[in-house]
């Protein structure tokens, strides 16, 4: 089945449930079948059947209720050139963090920022498959993308100075 | 160039998405300046434990069935889903066609196709195996309650071979091992799946032995299917197979 895991493992992030995953999976293929002849020959397959998977949780209840808690700042402004590099300790592994603490700041990161960072480092996509499976521009993608692993490190880093 | 220049590249740099060009300057930049090359290590610290987290969810096998069986099978599972059962089938086939166009494969090499693009996709990721370990004492017993079978690894002892390591694979919906060895500098996949029809489907012709240039190796042992894919030398790879082939006499 083209993509079943990746989908699957997408749909469980997005939602936070396996049983939801399980709705979305199912509900993606139907659509994916049903619209089969708006997907054009030549383009990515991939970023277009995730496109789907994605706007049919943002249009779930769960996925409401998601978009709500997304900051309102301008997320567009902040041009990737303008990351702030932390400067860390060098001791300080991230790779240290364990599993479960990489999987609570994932989970606690804003819908549009834990969707770009599981596209770019999960699924390893391009900034340009990333940008037409969320449907925004490439520098977003970069901006957002920049974002988060920023936040991922802050928030790692905090746990690791808790508990080292 | 000064590190306050590359430094905000860093990230499109291990995203692979900077130009040839930059690339190698970055490449160049980061041999002799440890600040950058301690910042570019942090990042790709974080991108692998990402990756690694990131694979939390796995669709339990009955779902995994239940959605193939309404996908491939002829009789629909239920009602909703009887007038998808064409278009569903179209859909595989699109996906399966654009696949194979793609690729430039002839369909007749599918199984192998699959395990090339396995082999080079699993090199090219951050993480190739789930479990580093060249003791096959660790590897094996990391499959347990993995996969549905079990096997054994030939002890490389005086052999020009050397595990790196193993991860979890599936082919076909169907779950399998995929061992990394290192002969040299060339690097070689083991698969191993229960056999199937539609494996041995696969097996190697004197056509196939060779695809894109790899090398392949296919055997049955014990009710096991065995495909062993690499950039190394035929005779190399025939020595690896011959190993675990022996392992079955003994």
């Amino acid at each position: 089945m083209p993509l079943f895991d990746s989908m699957y493992n997408f749909a469980g992030w997005l939602s936070g449930s396996a049983q939801e995953a399980e709705d979305l999976v199912q509900e993606t293929y139907l659509k994916a079948l049903k619209g089969f002849s708006s997907f054009q020959p030549g383009t990515n397959f991939r970023a277009w059947i995730f496109r789907i998977l994605r706007n049919t949780f943002l249009t779930s209840r769960t996925g409401l209720e998601a978009l709500r808690t997304v900051p309102l700042e301008d997320d567009e402004a902040e041009a990737p050139a303008a990351v702030v590099i932390l400067d860390t300790p060098e001791s300080i592994l991230l790779e240290r963090a364990g599993q479960e603490a990489i999987q609570a700041a994932l989970s606690a990161l804003p819908v549009i920022f834990r969707e770009v960072i599981l596209l770019a480092d999960v699924e390893e996509m391009t900034y340009q498959e990333i940008a037409e499976t969320v449907s925004i521009p490439i520098g977003t993608v970069m901006s957002r993308l920049s974002r988060a692993r920023r936040t991922m490190r802050e928030v790692l880093q905090r746990a690791e100075e808790k508990h080292g | 160039m000064d590190s306050d220049t590359w430094r905000p590249k860093i990230e499109r740099y291990l995203d692979a998405e900077l130009s040839d060009e930059e690339t190698r300057a970055m490449d160049e930049h980061l041999r002799e300046c440890s600040s950058c090359a301690a910042e570019a290590l942090r990042q790709l610290q974080l991108r692998r434990g990402i990756k690694q987290a990131g694979h939390r969810y796995a669709a339990s096998p009955e779902f995994r069935r239940r959605i193939a069986a309404q996908i491939f099978s002829r009789q629909p599972v239920s009602r909703s889903w009887r007038w998808a059962t064409v278009p569903v089938a179209a859909l595989a086939l699109v996906a399966i066609t654009i696949f194979s166009l793609r690729s430039g494969r002839p369909a007749s090499n599918r199984v192998l196709a699959e395990l090339t693009d396995l082999h080079v996709a699993t090199l090219a990721a951050s993480t190739p195996v789930d479990v580093v370990s060249s003791d096959r004492h660790t590897v094996k017993p990391w499959f347990q309650g993995k996969v549905p079978f079990t096997f054994d690894l030939p002890e490389l002892a005086g052999s020009p071979f050397t595990l790196v390591g193993g991860r979890l694979t599936y082919l076909d919906q169907e779950p399998g091992a995929h061992l990394i060895y290192d002969v040299g500098k060339h690097h070689i996949s083991v698969f191993i799946f229960r056999d199937q029809p539609e494996l041995a489907g696969g097996a190697v012709t004197p056509e196939s032995s060779q695809l894109l240039n790899f090398h392949i190796e296919s055997w049955n042992s014990q009710g096991l299917r065995y495909f062993a894919v690499g950039d190394a030398s035929s005779e190399s790879i025939q020595e690896l197979a011959g190993m675990f082939k022996r392992l079955a006499k003994d």
